[in-house]
């Protein structure tokens, strides 16, 4: 399902101008990392993708609807958006309950709503802690919850708002294991992150907002090779690029893989 | 005498049943800057809390041992003596903010008026503690219009303001831009240089290995390896035990097998990496 923003302004009612003029257009399937500044009007982006703040000026189109038309309970049925912050988001008694009620919402059959919820939860790797409250788990557990009830929804774009904040190596992987396979399945996922590495080795396509308009918007290998230009909106290229350009290697490498097959 | 000093320190929250905290030993001199690092669960946070005296007088539980920071115990002092010395960043910077105040200036005075400091200080101490963090921009703006990075930056300047002989930060980069992360840390390193005493749990090694000046590796509540940043960060025992590296030590590791590496110490920064790939 593709997402179409145009020329977005986005003021807030304390006369804070967080968007101004975004277009840009994301297609099916594709995984898009969003980076930049603290304050450059990321997250105040991808509110408007599931209508939770409406345009103040402009548009953005969620396949065929105009998201000024529906309701963030409609839209819900097309985007899931894992809030920064699980605890803003997670309220049920136990993990299984709260996995459970974005699908229900949804209104899927209860086969549906139980061959998605024991996936979401095989996926998060909370299929042991069914029964626990998500306040007894550690925080890193509560990020995967988040993860687990926003997956189990089944919506075709998918947003990530920091998922690796806080998080350590394992549940970093565990959240890159996530992502690789909402993009098996053909899912847009669209993820805000600082994690510049963890950007590198799993989006293809990158946009670095700053000052609430787009910075650069490109193939990974071509935006987070620009130092300068990055360095405007805060954002140094992955710790694997800047040393390929410190060894002077000629194309910008992303990764381990790339920057040894280049070496070599 | 340490200015920091951990003896035997072990603790249980009230609802746990194994200890988080397991026979600490740690000792800190004054204007050390200390990193620690650790997975998830490793006891790092309330290592945190026990420094800053919310272990045990908040969270209540079960202690042992003795917690010294410049020359008073915990167990024998009260929580408002306590954060006389020392001030803590928490983790989420959404549980600091206090709720009472409207702007960010107020917020980062709000401190100083509690104690007691004279009105005609609080003024010049905020602006200061402002410019140190570069959010002079934010002063009227409410905490809670904030993105997540410009809260965690309330958050801090909040307590460097305090001006704590111990300064106790709980990731508190996490939600920064990369830029704005390494200002961060160079603020702290220049903090600890006028003296102050910082502990701080990170997960970003390259920086750390930049400017702290000793990490300890937490794991499952004990210390599993402290020592030099480049020492510890490079160890196989963190490799083995699930701590996450920097880029650059996992790809010099992968290229040493490679024999594309050949130095025997592995990097954690980028100019050691630079050097051991040239």
């Amino acid at each position: 399902m593709k997402i179409e923003i145009k020329d977005l302004r986005f003021t807030y009612p304390t006369g804070l101008d967080a968007l101004r003029g975004i277009s840009l257009s994301i297609e099916a399937g594709e995984q898009v990392a969003i980076v930049g500044q603290n304050g450059a009007g990321k997250t105040t982006l991808v509110r408007h993708f599931n209508g939770l703040l409406q345009p103040t000026l402009g548009s953005v189109m969620i396949g065929d609807w105009d998201t000024k038309k529906y309701s963030v309970a409609k839209l819900a049925s097309r985007v899931g958006y894992v809030f920064q912050n699980p605890d803003e988001q997670l309220f049920s008694k136990d993990v299984g309950a709260e996995v459970k009620f974005g699908p229900r919402n949804l209104g899927y059959s209860k086969e549906k709503i139980d061959g998605l919820v024991t996936r979401a939860l095989a996926l998060t790797e909370l299929s042991d802690k069914t029964e626990t409250n998500p306040y007894d788990l550690s925080p890193t557990w509560r990020k995967m919850v988040a993860l687990a009830s926003v997956i189990a929804m089944d919506t075709p774009i998918v947003i990530f708002d920091e998922p690796t904040t806080g998080q350590d190596a394992a549940n970093v992987a565990r959240i890159a294991h996530v992502i690789a396979e909402l993009r098996r399945e053909g899912k847009t996922v669209i993820t805000i992150t600082h994690d510049i590495d963890f950007c590198a080795e799993n989006f293809e396509r990158v946009i670095a907002l700053a000052n609430g308009q787009v910075l650069l918007d490109g193939a990974a290998a071509d935006v987070l090779g620009q130092e300068e230009i990055l360095a405007q909106t805060y954002v140094d290229p992955p710790q694997l690029t800047r040393l390929g350009k410190r060894l002077g290697l000629k194309e910008t490498v992303r990764n381990q893989e790339e920057f040894l097959n280049a070496l070599s | 005498m340490a200015f920091v000093n951990l003896q035997n320190v072990t603790y249980k929250y009230p609802l746990t049943k194994t200890p988080v905290l397991q026979n600490i030993n740690l000792q800190i001199n004054e204007g050390e800057f200390v990193a620690v690092v650790g997975p998830n669960g490793a006891g790092k946070s309330t290592l945190c809390y026990a420094l800053a005296g919310f272990v045990p007088h908040f969270f209540k539980g079960e202690i042992s041992g003795s917690i010294e920071v410049a020359g008073a115990e915990s167990s024998k002092s009260t929580l408002d003596e306590w954060v006389l010395n020392v001030g803590l960043a928490f983790q989420n910077p959404f549980n600091q903010i206090s709720g009472a105040k409207y702007t960010v200036f107020e917020e980062i005075a709000f401190g100083l008026e509690n104690s007691g400091v004279p009105r005609d200080e609080i003024r010049p101490r905020v602006e200061d503690a402002m410019k140190l963090t570069d959010i002079s921009n934010l002063a009227d703006r409410s905490p809670y219009s904030l993105s997540g990075g410009q809260q965690q930056r309330v958050a801090l300047t909040s307590i460097l303001v305090m001006q704590p002989r111990l300064l106790v930060l709980d990731e508190p980069t996490s939600q920064m831009d990369p830029i704005g992360t390494r200002e961060v840390f160079g603020v702290v390193r220049r903090m600890a240089e006028g003296g102050m005493t910082v502990v701080m749990v990170e997960h970003k090694m390259e920086w750390i290995a930049n400017f702290a000046d000793r990490v300890i590796a937490l794991k499952d509540g004990q210390i599993l390896l402290e020592g030099k940043p480049n020492e510890v960060l490079t160890s196989d025992l963190l490799a083995e035990n699930g701590f996450g590296l920097s880029r650059y030590t996992s790809t010099a590791r992968e290229a040493k097998k490679r024999g594309l590496w050949k130095k025997s110490n592995l990097p954690v920064t980028l100019d050691e990496a630079v050097e051991g790939f040239s």
